[in-house]
């Protein structure tokens, strides 16, 4: 039993295609077996909801009269600093960037309670921002500095660009020291006080499709509640690592770069995020569909919590000093069980991905398909798999030539 | 026996009168402190857990009364924004009174005030800001 995407659009649009969640196919699959539910099923739906750092938008402001040459100068969103070195009135506005005059870390832990992100969610939510910019001034471009409130209902483009999101799965995180630390996976508590992961397991899109078979450049998806695509694979994207014996990595791997119109999308969907010591982001929810093309396909959607591992690592020392040692492994239905075991000490787990929020979105997008709202998209490349050979690379240490 | 948490606000006039002593000895009351802080403004803040019986109970609170410490009751000193909330579960793992707890079954999360003892650790841990203590 084989179909096409294309098959499964035309019952999309006769509204009898069959939609199931990540979650439900699980039972679906152990009630009547693969190659029953493989009739049967059209589609899969995954989601994910979770704090994705390499995350930002890019908007055209439109020009003012007499123009100014922002490319170049300096401009700020809530006071919040955006890349100028575009064209003279775009500009890219990152999830992770923090007013020029925040404390930062200088009392630590620094508070970071406003920053890119949420600057996103803000314009995501319509209400009103303040661009403050400055510029050198040009005979096309005269003007010198403008401070003026935009609305992304009225401005030209604003388009969530996401370098890396949607990792396929995360370490967990703890801390071996005596002292607490602040994390971009939170706030760890000395000797193993707690351990925080970071991913939605069973329903997360790129662990139900572990080869990148489906999901590939041009994928639709579901972007903070609108419309995206996959554009290319993420940074970081590292299909080598360890893998189980389902194909699923145990350690983070894959990881996709996804645009989408930002005026459709929403603050239920999209949320400025504060760590405490760390920094600002902005949490993304990712939905992906996976058309059930062959019995194979399918067996990978059926992938539960307990069959995806992922790695205990150290924050005070391991992560911070790039050493490979692991605390050993845990699998998700573990880690949501509240407790896990490291190193013979019970200790309790916590979430930063919300496992909720993902089942909301594998449910909206499966309501969007099943109304024929949604339709699916053959990809126009693949994501780099395993055969690619790449493989994660460090930085180097290496001295700087004088001229 | 009844029990209930309060919040006490001394003025600086009584910052050094041993009313926890007074409130045990004279009026047999079980004391569980749970926070204690004098602000810079020189207030003293005690959260505490009362228990006695009814009679006793009165008696203890028309102590605190006349002596002029203002009383509230915790509860209504803990927000929880549930539309700031995405239901992450950070604050579960921290929270030390199980006030926040996870339905292990949706992985929602859920808040018990009567619970909480106002000890702010989920307040910088929350990554959206949706718990507030007002004091």
């Amino acid at each position: 039993m084989t179909r096409t995407i294309a098959e499964i659009n035309e019952k999309i649009k006769k509204g009898k295609a069959v939609v199931v969640t990540a979650e439900e196919i699980i039972d679906i699959v152990k009630e009547k077996g693969t190659k029953k539910a493989v009739c049967e099923i059209d589609v899969v739906t995954t989601g994910t909801f979770g704090p994705m750092c390499s995350s930002g938008a890019y908007l055209n402001l439109g020009h003012s009269k007499p123009r100014v040459k922002i490319g170049g100068g300096k401009a700020y969103l809530n006071n919040v600093p955006v890349y100028t070195g575009i064209a003279a009135v775009d500009v890219y506005l990152g999830a992770t960037a923090i007013p020029d005059d925040d404390p930062r870390n200088t009392v630590f832990p620094g508070e970071f309670r406003y920053g890119g992100g949420h600057v996103i969610e803000e314009l995501a939510a319509g209400k009103d921002v303040k661009l403050t910019a400055t510029a050198y001034g040009t005979d096309c471009y005269p003007r010198k500095s403008i401070e003026t409130t935009i609305n992304i209902k009225e401005i030209n483009e604003a388009v969530l660009f996401n370098p890396r999101n949607s990792y396929q799965n995360y370490n967990v995180a703890v801390n071996l020291s005596d002292r607490v630390i602040y994390t971009y996976m939170g706030t760890l508590q000395p000797k193993l006080g707690n351990a925080n992961y970071c991913s939605a397991g069973q329903l997360s899109p790129l662990l139900n499709d572990p080869y990148y078979k489906t999901i590939g450049i041009g994928t639709r998806i579901f972007m903070g509640g609108g419309i995206g695509y996959i554009v290319w694979n993420g940074t970081q994207h590292n299909p080598s690592v360890s893998r189980s014996e389902n194909g699923v990595p145990r350690a983070p791997a894959g990881t996709i770069a996804v645009i989408g119109d930002l005026k459709q999308m929403s603050p239920n969907w999209l949320r400025g995020t504060t760590f405490t010591g760390y920094g600002v982001t902005l949490t993304v929810g990712i939905g992906i569909p996976i058309p059930i093309l062959n019995e194979e396909i399918l067996k990978y959607t059926t992938v539960r919590d307990k069959d995806i591992f992922t790695q205990i690592v150290d924050y005070s020392d391991a992560y911070p000093q790039r050493k490979p040692d692991t605390l050993g492994e845990v699998n998700y239905a573990e880690l949501k069980s509240g407790k896990i075991n490291v190193k013979g000490k019970e200790v309790k787990t916590a979430g930063l991905s919300s496992y909720a929020k993902a089942r909301e979105i594998a449910e909206t997008l499966k309501g969007l398909i099943k109304k024929g709202d949604f339709l699916l998209t053959e990809p126009v490349a693949a994501l780099p798999s395993v055969e690619s050979g790449i493989t994660f690379k460090p930085m180097p240490s290496k001295p700087v030539k004088k001229k | 026996m009844s029990k209930k948490r309060i919040v006490l606000t001394f003025p600086g006039r009584l910052v050094d009168q041993p009313i926890t002593y007074h409130l045990i000895k004279d009026h047999n009351l079980i004391v569980n402190i749970l926070r204690a802080n004098v602000t810079p403004k020189e207030e003293g803040r005690l959260v505490i857990e009362l228990g006695g019986n009814k009679k006793d109970m009165e008696s203890g609170m028309n102590y605190l009364n006349e002596i002029g410490v203002h009383v509230q009751p915790l509860t209504q000193e803990v927000v929880w924004h549930k539309d700031r909330c995405t239901q992450c579960t950070a604050c579960v793992s921290i929270c030390p009174s199980s006030a926040f707890v996870v339905n292990r079954n949706d992985m929602s999360v859920s808040f018990r005030k009567e619970k909480c003892i106002a000890c702010e650790l989920c307040i910088p841990i929350c990554p959206y800001r949706a718990v507030e203590v007002h004091f």
